[in-house]
């Protein structure tokens, strides 16, 4: 033993190595996160030709009413979208939280379904349904009522509205029931015991308790609905409506002008910002759900017949979400014309066939889709999880300001995000444009927030007396990261990379505004497609795109557990 | 049992085929304190939500006033039982102030909203807290969250108060002040009060009579000086105050203990367990004086420790393994491997009964 001594006994390091990772990671924040945002704003604010400062891009980007009816469409839909939400998510999330309605399972698959469906695809799915005329709600509608028309228009504000809502409830679910899992059954039965029915009860003590989450769903609700591309470009054009995110496609038009969608972008970035902040303080207001102390075992509430009410309920909003779109796009997939509907010689694989080995593009827009978003997950688990590390042992001064730059660009809308980098990257002397670097370090900053929210979350989970007991043992700290943190994250740490990976693989808004020739993803070839008019294709390409999904979260869900997705991230 | 307030009829509750609660008979007095006693797992809880209607029995019944209001068939619910409970975590709802949590309960017996306040005001200034009534539970601290409690339940006057280890979250000293709170309280309202505690010196503070329970069964049912004095189970001697368990047979008229034996004296021959506290026996340097009935063990002082109030010591009897607890005022000392005698008073001798064949396997 005594032979070890003078070994352990080394002198300490004059300076910390770790400094040296510090400023890494510093650097490639400043890359991803500093620099983009910081040219968004000054191209706002400059001449593109002298560079002088003006306050023109501004004036040109709200001087026309055209481009103020798309800010007001897009504070309508973002309100209509929440509304339909709210009475999609609320009562779901409590009957499937607090009931005893039967087939809970099925219902959080088909909600985990919604979650996963690009809304896009949404999209696409229920053109297929509502179009007028062709589509399959109307043709039922005239084949039952002998009408001539059906009343069925996707193609309308209300349509687009309602469109976003079916796939954007699951972000409310998830919150609702989230804070309805922490409300200790013991404050029901405080109610019960003092003489309040069910009916009482959840609506003076359950729901009051999460009502804070709620509400904070609902902004997020409302900015995911503001700052989405791809539904309104598939239904709002063609419905010769604007909202922010089209209005934007066309400043990016011939001539790009990126100084004043920059100019138009700001603003949207600021709601957000406000927006999110005030989510943040409603979620962490003192007092609501915090008060548990020792949480007795859970209770579930006996609601009788309603029980199937509820599931009836349930079942609806999800089959308008996942079931019906999901029948049609697999009928257009496996079709050599949709419009023929289901019979055995309109069945085909050619769709498929087609894509991946006679088209010229769309089989390499695969390729780029999952490359693309695993490079970017890797990017964004190491960063996040570095900054995580250093942030929760206090290794390094400043680390604060490391991890606050990790969750910026969470309020960062993903097209904003995109014209930020196109500031930043497409001109000289970068001239990224175009290139899969640009688009992977989009990514990578798009879902940072994710991978540093997940990564730090897993961190926090181990003891930091874990690795201080490998220490004291003479282990030094790569030793403990080895053989205990390692070891005891690798669960947690798959999980933030998928939740990364998958978001990725779809990511459009971002794509639409940096992809050049050879790097398509698969969405902007959704995209493009869809104003080919091809369905057949397009579905067949978005079940592509679904099924590589499907099988990851399958795999995932076998390895990981059940409510890896479904899980509120921890902000 | 018309007198009874609150009565348990062969009350059993099983989770599958796991036994949880087995046979519990027990009838309240109006106005009595009772206290449901045992380590955990061993009923009390399930019996205590079985009372509130939260569970369904899975045998026998539940009587309150007389009127049966829990079968394995039916349940009355909860919140038609007319009882009040505080819980493990209080239970305080966050998103209410301490006022409007406290007249949640009256507000639905629809009583006006000038007795409300009335009532409201009254418990409060009782429970120390009206200062506080427009506060929300968030900013109080635990013990303050605990008084909101009581009062939320006591202001209801209900028939049936049930607490369910109430004081277990708060820190030694607190617990102390709020458990002779809660029997301040109960003596001046005198509600019918079902307790549940794991903590025995919480249950001999509060109660009138003490149930102890252990795996799913009533061992005794007793006030707390019987309960402590007489066990009548080995588990009721182990679990209320510390004690030495001596297993011995009779001999002629000794009875012999493993190394060492003592005259039998005025104990039937039927016992052969006995229960004796530390504090019964008494320490001495020399050889015994006089002999009769009483016990006199010669030992060695194998390990002591000092606790300021008193030294506890553990003795090894001569030519035994048996290792006795001793407790002795903290003036006597003894040196460790010193030799002593040991005097015990057979009147503080306590035979326990073999185990009945009921609780055949309960003893391990």
């Amino acid at each position: 033993m005594s032979a070890s001594l003078p070994k352990l006994h080394r002198r300490a390091l004059p300076f910390d190595p770790l400094i040296v990772l510090w400023i890494v990671l510093a650097a490639a924040l400043v890359l991803l996160v500093v620099n983009p945002l910081f040219r968004l704003v000054q191209t706002s604010l400059q001449d593109t030709d002298t560079g002088a400062f003006t306050w023109m891009n501004y004036v040109t980007a709200y001087s026309r009413p055209r481009y103020l009816v798309a800010m007001l469409n897009s504070l309508r839909l973002g309100a209509g979208v929440t509304v339909l939400c709210l009475l999609f998510a609320v009562p779901m999330a409590w009957a499937v939280s607090r009931t005893d309605m039967p087939g809970k399972g099925l219902i959080r698959f088909l909600v985990l379904g919604a979650f996963v469906t690009p809304p896009y695809l949404g999209a696409i799915a229920w053109i297929l349904l509502a179009g007028p005329n062709s589509g399959w709600l109307n043709r039922v509608w005239m084949a039952v009522t002998g009408a001539h028309e059906g009343p069925f228009n996707i193609y309308t504000f209300s349509g687009l509205t309602f469109n976003i809502a079916i796939y954007s409830f699951p972000y409310l679910f998830i919150f609702t029931t989230a804070a309805l899992d922490l409300v200790s059954s013991e404050m029901e039965d405080a109610a019960n015991i003092l003489g309040a029915g069910i009916l009482r009860t959840t609506m003076r003590v359950t729901l009051p308790m999460v009502l804070p989450a709620i509400l904070g769903g609902a902004i997020v609700t409302f900015l995911e609905a503001i700052a989405l591309f791809g539904s309104p470009a598939l239904i709002a054009i063609p419905a010769r409506f604007t909202v922010v995110t089209t209005q934007l496609l066309e400043f990016f038009g011939e001539p790009v002008r990126v100084e004043v969608a920059a100019a138009y972008a700001v603003p949207l970035l600021l709601i957000t910002v406000v927006l999110f902040g005030l989510q943040r303080r409603l979620v962490s207001r003192r007092g609501f759900v915090a008060l548990t102390g020792k949480g007795g075992e859970r209770r579930i509430m006996q609601i009788g017949p309603w029980r199937w009410v509820m599931l009836g309920y349930s079942l609806l909003v999800l089959s308008l979400s996942v079931l019906f779109p999901y029948i049609v796009l697999g009928q257009a997939a496996l079709s050599k014309a949709w419009g023929r509907g289901f019979s055995l010689d309109n069945l085909t694989l050619h769709n498929f066939t087609y894509l991946l080995f006679e088209h010229e593009t769309a089989g390499r827009s695969v390729m780029n889709s999952f490359t693309y978003a695993a490079a970017a997950a890797c990017i964004a688990i190491t960063l996040g999880l570095s900054i995580a590390y250093i942030n929760s042992r206090r290794l390094l001064p400043f680390s604060g300001v490391l991890s606050f730059l990790c969750m910026a660009p969470f309020v960062v809308p993903g097209i904003v995000l995109a014209i930020a980098f196109y500031a930043a990257y497409a001109p000289p002397p970068f001239a990224l444009y175009g290139t899969a670097l640009i688009l992977i370090l989009a990514f990578a900053t798009r879902f940072l927030p994710i991978g540093f929210a997940n990564a730090d979350a897993a961190i926090r989970t181990i003891h930091p007396e874990m690795e201080e007991a490998v220490r004291i043992l003479g282990g030094g700290r790569l030793t403990a990261i080895r053989h205990v943190l390692a070891p005891l994250m690798k669960r947690n740490l798959i999980g933030a990379w998928l939740l990364v990976f998958i978001p990725a693989t779809r990511e459009l808004s971002s794509a639409m505004f940096l992809y050049g020739p050879k790097t398509r993803t698969m969405s902007v070839m959704l995209m493009d497609m869809s104003e080919e008019g091809n369905f057949e294709s397009l579905a067949a390409l978005g079940f592509l795109l679904l099924i590589s999904t499907l099988v990851i979260v399958g795999i995932a869900t076998a390895l990981l557990g059940r409510d890896f997705m479904l899980r509120r991230e921890r902000q | 049992m018309t007198d009874s307030k609150l009565a348990l009829v062969g009350l059993g509750k099983s989770f599958g085929s796991t036994p949880a609660v087995i046979d519990v008979s027990l009838s309240l007095r109006p106005g009595e304190f009772v206290s449901l006693l045992g380590p955990s797992g061993c009923g009390k809880t399930t019996t205590l939500r079985m009372i509130a209607g939260f569970m369904k029995p899975t045998a026998g019944r539940i009587e309150v006033n007389g009127q049966t209001v829990s079968t394995p068939g039916s349940v009355v619910a909860p919140e038609r039982r007319g009882m009040s409970m505080i819980f493990q975590s209080y239970a305080i709802w966050p998103n209410m102030t301490v006022g409007q949590n406290v007249a949640f309960g009256l507000k639905l017996r629809k009583i006006s909203a000038a007795e409300v306040t009335e009532r409201v005001d009254r418990i409060l200034d009782t429970v120390q807290l009206r200062h506080l009534k427009d506060r929300y539970p968030a900013e109080l601290s635990g013990g303050q969250q605990q008084r909101v409690a009581l009062a939320r339940a006591i202001v209801i006057e209900p028939e049936v108060l049930l607490l369910d280890e109430p004081l277990s979250n708060l820190d030694a000293n607190l617990r102390e002040e709020m458990r002779s709170e809660i029997r301040r309280l109960h003596d001046a309202f005198q509600i019918t009060t079902v307790y549940v505690t794991h903590d025995q010196s919480e249950a001999m503070v509060t109660s009138d009579r003490i149930v102890v329970m252990n795996r799913g069964r009533i061992e005794q049912v007793d006030d707390p000086v019987s309960l402590y004095q007489r066990p009548k189970t080995r588990f009721v001697a182990g679990f209320i105050g510390r004690t030495n368990l001596l297993d011995g047979r009779h001999d002629g008229n000794r009875i012999v203990f493993p190394g060492f034996d003592v005259p039998s004296g005025c104990i039937s021959s039927n016992d052969t367990s006995f229960s004796i506290r530390p504090q019964s026996i008494i320490l001495h340097d020399g050889a015994p004086v006089g002999q009769g009935a009483t016990w006199w063990i010669a030992g060695t002082i194998v390990e002591r420790a000092y606790l300021g109030e008193y030294w506890e010591y553990v003795v090894r009897p001569a030519g035994s393994d048996l290792r006795l607890r001793v407790s002795t005022p903290p003036t006597v000392v003894h040196d460790i491997d010193r030799a002593v005698w040991m005097e015990i008073d057979p009147g503080r001798i306590v035979p326990i009964p073999p185990p009945g064949p009921r609780a055949e396997g309960d003893f391990s």
